[in-house]
């Protein structure tokens, strides 16, 4: 019996079947071939707007126009950024996302820690609170606020803005924390207390230094959103406007070439984000899941 | 009787726990405070707003809303936009997130360049898509360098272009985000379950069917509760590509609050993706219950 099986195989040996061999090496062509169109789908709006940008008002006037940076040149961004309150709106893009992550951090870390380390009663409903308010959509807010922020003198403040971004924020700052708290064994902050630290000194000295890298992840998480918000802080404030919003209240009375230009300036950190962020990207979302 | 002796010691114990209790309520206590008043509050306040004059409660706010001609195609456009983007992107990301899954070369580049979007606010995305579709924007540019007609995408009397742009560049936006959430959760799943079904003859559609999806469910319901809140809520995509010929919803309550200075009007708007943000959230969280969700958590 054996001996014919041996003998059976070797003239098989010549006849190897090699489709599932080219279909697998077709396969991993194709899958190639669509990650790099899904890539290029992603690249090429984002490549157009740089162009758009970065192309002089005549050249974006000529049709059709060209797909090749044949004419680059700063005029329609340096024009963008010298029109009315396009740098003061920079700068107060960077203040409230500044504040919002200051805020958000100092009220969502501590809250996150405790969800993290301790059992309290009302936890479950305290998450289950989180979850729906992570549902919130921001016009709910913004409208009364509005008001609220008018009897109290904040209106038109980037005071405003940053409680309205820190309102929103906080939520996923607490769960992100607590999910960051987690990955901290436990036994090292019970070993700093065997050895005689606080509560608080063990937090400071042993625990915040290993969550610190994931935690700063959460607050550029944090300042995109806020630097992203368009709508509450068009809603709350006239003249010390976000970039987002700057932007988009002056849409409708200006020329193509100041909206690519606008488009571009908002694309741009955007990009530079990502990049600080792409380790953690998964981490921080994965973590959200709960 | 001397068995009961035992839970003594326990009991002597347990003092040290109710003292445990204060640092976290001290901990989570500014959270809270912050939260009723910036969120719960404004809430309350959006209500009484919408529903209130100065002689008592009225429905006066609501009439003017639905009376308004942009009413009901404001929200036609955002159900139809999200009955057509959220089954759209989701098969999108899942093939991205498994096309990743794939180990191409180059995955930590195709990641990071699939993941910018994750960053950029729709009003960006709709900027960036009016260079590509307006009139005498790159797409008639390459239309026309090709000989073939161009289309004016986002004339107002074109209805099917102006929603197809719109829809274009969301989806561009924001999968993204859905594919954060769908990978991560795929490298929660062992690839031996995968493996598994593979030496029992599973094919690739069978195993995406009875094993990768299932195993995913966690991840694509977040995904999917998260996506639809946010969808509810888009309007400066429509905004920078179209001004006001594609009315949504959101962009109506800020027409009311800045445009016609009614606020009344603008948080019965608002009302109104509260409502519809609270009903979806709720049949996901119910559909997500019975389907025995509690065993993956």
């Amino acid at each position: 019996m054996t001996t014919t099986r041996i003998v059976d195989t070797p003239p098989a040996r010549p006849a190897v079947d090699e489709a599932p061999l080219k279909r697998q090496r077709r396969n991993r062509a194709l899958l190639q071939a669509a990650c790099i169109l899904i890539s290029l789908f992603m690249l090429v709006p984002i490549y157009l707007i740089s162009l758009a940008a970065l192309s002089t008002r005549e050249s974006l006037n000529e049709f059709p126009l060209s797909l090749l940076p044949t004419n680059l040149s700063f005029e329609t961004l340096r024009a963008f950024l010298g029109s009315t309150g396009i740098i003061g709106a920079f700068g107060n893009s960077l203040i409230v996302g500044l504040g919002t992550l200051l805020i958000s951090a100092l009220i969502g870390v501590p809250a996150g820690y405790a969800l993290a380390r301790f059992a309290f009663p009302a936890k479950e409903p305290y998450q289950l609170f989180l979850l729906f308010t992570r549902a919130l959509p921001i016009v709910v807010l913004s409208v009364p606020l509005a008001r609220l922020f008018l009897t109290v003198d904040l209106y038109d403040t980037t005071y405003a803005v940053i409680l309205l971004h820190t309102a929103l924020a906080l939520p996923t700052t607490i769960l992100i924390s607590a999910s960051v708290f987690l990955s901290v064994p436990i036994d090292v902050e019970e070993a700093a207390r065997v050895f005689g630290c606080t509560p608080a000194g063990a937090f400071l000295k042993v625990v915040l230094p290993m969550a610190l890298p994931g935690l700063a992840a959460a607050s550029i998480f944090t300042f995109v959103m806020s630097w992203n918000e368009v709508l509450g802080a068009s809603i709350l404030t006239l003249d010390h406007r976000t970039l987002p919003a700057q932007v988009l209240t002056s849409l409708s009375d200006s020329p193509l070439a100041y909206r690519f230009a606008g488009g571009f300036a908002l694309v741009i950190p955007s990009i530079i984000f990502i990049a600080f962020m792409r380790r953690y990207l998964t981490n921080m979302w994965g973590s959200t899941i709960r | 009787m001397t068995v009961d002796l035992p839970p003594a010691p326990a009991q002597l114990d347990t003092p040290a726990r109710p003292r445990r209790i204060p640092p976290a309520v001290l901990l989570i206590a500014p959270s809270i405070v912050f939260m009723a008043l910036l969120l719960g509050w404004p809430v309350i306040q959006g209500v009484l707003q919408a529903f209130r004059s100065d002689d008592g409660f009225t429905l006066e706010f609501v009439t003017r809303m639905v009376q308004d001609p942009y009413f009901w195609p404001a929200v036609r456009n955002t159900l139809l936009l999200i009955a057509v983007m959220i089954p759209l992107q989701f098969a999108f990301a899942i093939t991205m997130a498994l096309l990743l899954r794939s180990n191409p070369r180059l995955d930590k580049v195709h990641f990071f360049v699939w993941a910018i979007p994750l960053a950029l606010s729709d009003l960006a995305a709709g900027l960036v898509w009016l260079s590509i579709f307006n009139d005498r924007g790159y797409l008639n540019s390459v239309l026309a360098s090709l000989g073939i007609d161009t289309i004016p995408w986002l004339a107002y009397d074109n209805p099917t272009t102006l929603f197809l742009c719109v829809l274009v560049a969301e989806v561009w936006r924001s999968t993204s985000l859905v594919l954060v959430i769908v990978v991560s959760g795929l490298q929660g799943i062992p690839k031996d379950y995968d493996e598994a079904a593979q030496v029992f003859g599973a094919g690739f559609w069978q195993r995406l069917r009875h094993v990768t999806l299932p195993l995913l469910k966690p991840s694509l319901q977040v995904a999917l509760i998260l996506r639809t809140i946010l969808a509810f809520q888009t309007f400066a995509v429509a905004q920078a590509l179209t001004g006001q010929n594609f009315p949504l919803v959101v962009g109506e309550t800020y027409r009311w609050y800045t445009g016609l200075q009614n606020p009344n009007v603008a948080a019965a708007l608002a009302l109104v993706i509260l409502v519809a943000s609270m009903l979806i959230s709720i049949f996901y969280l119910r559909a997500l219950r019975d389907k025995g969700q509690e065993g993956t958590r």
